[in-house]
């Protein structure tokens, strides 16, 4: 099939950037996104002109650094998949592609399609985390018992991958779903309730502090999130918040 | 002996790894505060590694390519990670994980490594569970068990089909932990670019900001380098697309010895291949065989009408299926271990028998699982005389909830519904057992530089057994190398801070440079990836799944010349001194045409056939792998002197004092 593209081009995080038209012929259905703009950029470097950068790694949808707004939505049209696992049979020939950064002031652009998400680096290092030492003087795994529902909705939401599609969704730009994921984890787990009340606290003026912006419920996040991961969680650290503050 | 001192500590085998531990040296944790050690690659192991290490005290910087460590490619692994915990009361221990690993491993790896993984197995889940990494729990909230291959026991630890992600995650937050407390300084996006050495110890790095351009110099009184395999060789591997050899390869042109680059690990279950525009392959989990049954048609005229889309594989009769592992292998089945299996698959496809329009898949069932679970769950709720439909939905629930994330996966990338019709699979280039030689302790032969992981050698022989890699990451990782580094830098308490200014690291620096601007001075004629996939090529056709001398030659031959043209004439647009993909993929490219060489290398001069290394000239008449213990019972460690074809040998003998060499059989 023969595409229009029209892709985010900027050099660097202090050069404006623009929209440049790109039409690219020979895509196939089976090839996933990431192909189709490699063999843009094949075409890109034959004719001496510099690639279009943008970031992936694993190509099978867990590392979460693919990202790309496609057509507006965070990894593009289909639902509960990374950029690296959209296809090209979710598009027709003569599609207009509109390809652009993840937007958000708390992650800048660094050039064409990537961004620095660091912000959500700085998030987990204020709190993500149980402070046990990790030389391996530690009690039997099997000592304490978890329920299975609650180690399973503990795993739902540790399976974000932190792509940050949740604060590209939002028209707030908020990052309350990636941080609930990690609070929600460890509330739901009893490893995790011994430093529940300083965890939330850090964690959610971290998130401030970075510049995103606040919830308003309107669920984007959730729909856009290529792991499924739940509203509940934002609603479970907000509990958590308010319980730590009573808790002072 | 040779230069080659495995430092194996003596006494008997389970005593080992706890005498070591009381002989070594300790730095005290005053001193501990002067010490700074480098980490590169922030997985599994390396993660691990700067977090404890970080923990006791020393300073740390890691490096990772990636824009945070929690996207390291250990992230990718899905089925799970062993332990002898033996909470299954199925006979498990110590010594059955560390038999079955050694025997998993055909007989080339160190009797005392594999056994004090064994041991420190037990710890590892442990260690995870105190951090919160939520495994999957049976409905007494006791932790769950499921099966791998290779091994008679359920010792296998998963979360769901995401198991190394959540593992991953635990060593990440044990980083941010540190991090917090300013004790690992984290550099993401900057790759290393050489190591430097001064007065012959491993004392820095150079390093290149990814974002800016930058070349950086820095320093350590040690270097740990945890950087993974090196499966991109092949361009179409499981790795993800950055993975590469880099690190691992600088140090091994600086004198680290490079071992058994040959023994490389083909996974049966991936995904197959559907064009010429294919980046990468994904995996279908190993977990996977616990209940899907591999099979072909019988009859060759099924095979081509199921190839033309003539036949569905569901209209074919049970009588005209051929399950070729349970077949060959009826004691372990689906089970066998990975290298059986993917050869077992390869045999019957170029009979003829293969599955896919270019007839290099087989099929992998749910079928009589998806039944199975339908009945016993028809059962446990009650419901008399269930219809067939009842029992399909409801065993596909129960699928679901096993492997749901691998089901959608294989739906979103084939366009089929593996709860309906079987998946098709073909084998596909996975994991490297072979990486830079390290001892007992994990040191290389360059003093002060560590190698931890799949970046190292040490553990899996010629074929590593499923959910053994997290289990060595971690191992290595967490409990031996913060150990054992102890020992070495005990001599460094005085030392102080290691200059930057001096010649070596001038040197080093300047060197970085030159290649770099040479790579951006090629005439122009092909991108990097043309290059990649052409060694790609070569590496499947002639030192794939078989490997014969003839073919080897020419490898070495081809992947010489191949070499040669994309130094002359390779394509890098853009500059050095900015962000650029395709510089970064040139220098990546540029160590695989050399380690390329190598393996081939390698693979021709092991006159046997042992585990992933199968030599079409030494095999049974059943076609079974037929090893050479007399002339091939070593490590083959390759020092560096120039061309890669002009590599020297150097062997370590394997001793086994505790278990029989036997001819592997899964039959």
């Amino acid at each position: 099939m023969k595409l229009y593209l029209k892709i985010w081009r900027q050099k660097d995080a202090s050069t404006p950037g623009k929209i440049v038209d790109y039409t690219l012929d020979g895509v196939e259905g089976d090839m996933s996104f990431l192909e189709m703009l490699d063999i843009l950029n094949e075409d890109l470097i034959s004719k001496g002109e510099e690639p279009v950068e943008f970031d992936h790694d694993c190509r099978e949808g867990i590392c979460g650094t693919c990202s790309l707004q496609i057509n507006g939505e965070p990894h593009g049209p289909d639902r509960l998949v990374t950029t690296c696992q959209l296809h090209m049979r979710k598009f027709n020939d003569g599609d207009t592609i509109v390809i652009e950064p993840f937007r958000a002031k708390a992650f800048p652009v660094i050039k064409d399609l990537i961004v620095d998400r660091s912000a959500f680096d700085r998030i987990q290092q204020a709190g993500g985390y149980i402070s046990v030492n990790t030389s391996g003087n530690t009690i039997d795994a099997n000592t304490i018992p978890i329920n299975k529902y609650d180690a399973d909705e503990a795993m739902d939401a540790a399976t974000c991958i932190g792509c940050g599609a949740c604060v590209a969704a939002c028209k707030n730009a908020s990052a309350m779903l990636f941080t609930s994921a990690k609070v929600s984890q460890f509330a739901l787990l009893p490893q995790g309730q011994v430093e529940a009340t300083e965890r939330v606290q850090n964690m959610v003026r971290q998130m401030d502090l970075e510049g995103f912006g606040n919830c308003t419920n309107t669920g984007a996040c959730e729909v856009e999130c290529p792991k499924g991961i739940s509203l509940t969680n934002i609603a479970r650290m907000n509990r958590e918040y308010l319980s730590a503050t009573l808790k002072g | 002996m040779g230069i080659l001192d495995s430092k194996i500590p003596s006494g008997p085998l389970a005593d080992k790894w706890t005498k070591h531990k009381n002989d070594i040296n300790l730095v005290n944790p005053a001193n501990k505060r002067n010490i700074d050690i480098i980490v590169v690659g922030t997985g599994l192991a390396g993660g691990a590694a700067a977090a404890t290490l970080a923990e006791l005290g020393y300073n740390v910087k890691t490096f990772c390519y990636q824009d945070s460590p929690r996207r390291a490619h250990s992230i990718a692994a899905q089925g799970g990670i062993n332990a002898a915990k033996n909470y299954q009361g199925d006979g498990d221990s110590n010594y059955r994980l560390f038999y079955d690993t050694i025997k998993g491993g055909d007989y080339r790896s160190r009797e005392a490594n594999v056994y004090r993984l064994a041991e420190v197995s037990g710890n590892i889940i442990d260690q995870c569970v105190a951090q919160g990494v939520p495994f999957a729990r049976e409905y007494g909230g006791m932790l769950d068990n499921r099966s791998f291959g290779g091994v008679l026991v359920s010792r296998t630890f998963y979360a769901k089909g995401q198991t190394g992600q959540q593992l991953l995650l635990g060593a990440y937050s044990a980083m941010n932990r540190q991090i917090n407390r300013g004790k690992i300084q984290a550099y993401n996006r900057h790759e290393m670019m050489d190591l430097v050495l001064v007065d012959g110890k491993a004392r820095g790095i150079i390093a290149r900001d990814l974002v800016s351009g930058e070349i950086q110099r820095h320093s350590a009184h040690a270097v740990v380098l945890a950087t993974g395999g090196y499966g991109n060789v092949f361009f179409l591997s499981t790795n993800a697309m950055g993975s590469n050899v880099m690190a691992a390869w600088r140090a091994h042109r600086k004198g680290a010895f490079f071992a058994n680059p040959c023994f490389t690990q083909i996974h049966p279950t991936c995904i197959p291949v559907s064009g010429d525009h294919q980046s990468k392959l994904t995996l279908m989990s190993e977990s996977l065989r616990n209940d899907g049954r591999i099979w072909v048609p019988a009859k060759k005229e099924d095979a081509i009408a199921i190839r033309e889309g003539k036949l569905k594989p569901t209209e074919l009769a049970e009588e005209d299926r051929d399950y070729y592992l349970e077949r060959r292998y009826p004691a372990f089945g689906n089970l066998v271990p990975r290298d059986v299996a993917s050869r077992a698959a390869k045999e019957r496809c170029d009979a003829g028998f293969g599955v896919n329009k270019t007839g290099e898949a087989v099929f992998l069932d749910f079928a009589s699982a998806i039944e199975r679970y339908g009945k016993e769950k028809a059962l446990t709720s009650g419901i008399k005389n269930p219809d067939k439909a009842t029992i399909t939905k409801l065993g596909e629930e129960v699928v679901e909830a096993k492997y749901g994330n691998l089901f959608q996966m294989y739906e979103k990338i084939v366009d089929q519904n593996p709860y309906k019709t079987p998946m098709m699979i073909y084998p596909a280039v996975h994991y490297t057992m072979g990486g830079l030689w390290v001892d007992y302790n994990l040191q290389t032969t360059i003093p002060g530089c560590y190698s931890a992981g799949e970046a190292n050698f040490s553990d899996h022989g010629a074929n590593r057994l499923g959910a053994s890699a997290l289990m060595q990451g971690l191992a290595d990782g967490y409990f031996v190398l913060p150990y054992t580094i102890g020992d070495y830098l005990s001599d460094d308490i005085r030392t102080g801070a290691i200059p930057t200014d001096s010649k070596e690291f001038e040197e080093a620096e300047q060197q970085v440079r030159e290649r770099m601007e040479k790579l951006t001075n090629g005439s122009g004629i092909h991108s990097v990836d043309y290059y990649h996939k052409k060694l790609g090529k070569i590496m499947w056709n002639k030192c794939g799944m078989a490997r014969n001398e003839k073919e080897l030659k020419e490898a070495i031959e081809e992947i010489s010349a191949l070499r040669k043209d994309f130094w002359e004439n390779v394509k890098v647009p853009g500059s050095i001194d900015s962000k650029n993909q395709e510089l970064e993929k040139a220098g990546r490219v540029a160590d695989f045409l050399e380690l390329g060489e190598l393996f081939a290398k390698d693979a021709l001069h092991r006159n046997e056939s042992c585990g992933g290394h199968f030599r079409e000239e030494y095999q049974t008449e059943e076609g079974e792998a037929l090893r050479d213990d007399e002339n091939f019972k070593y490590v083959a460690a390759w020092e560096y002197k120039g061309e890669p074809k002009d590599a020297e040998l150097h062997k370590e003998d394997l001793v086994y004092e505790n278990i029989e060499l036997k001819t592997r059989s899964y039959k």
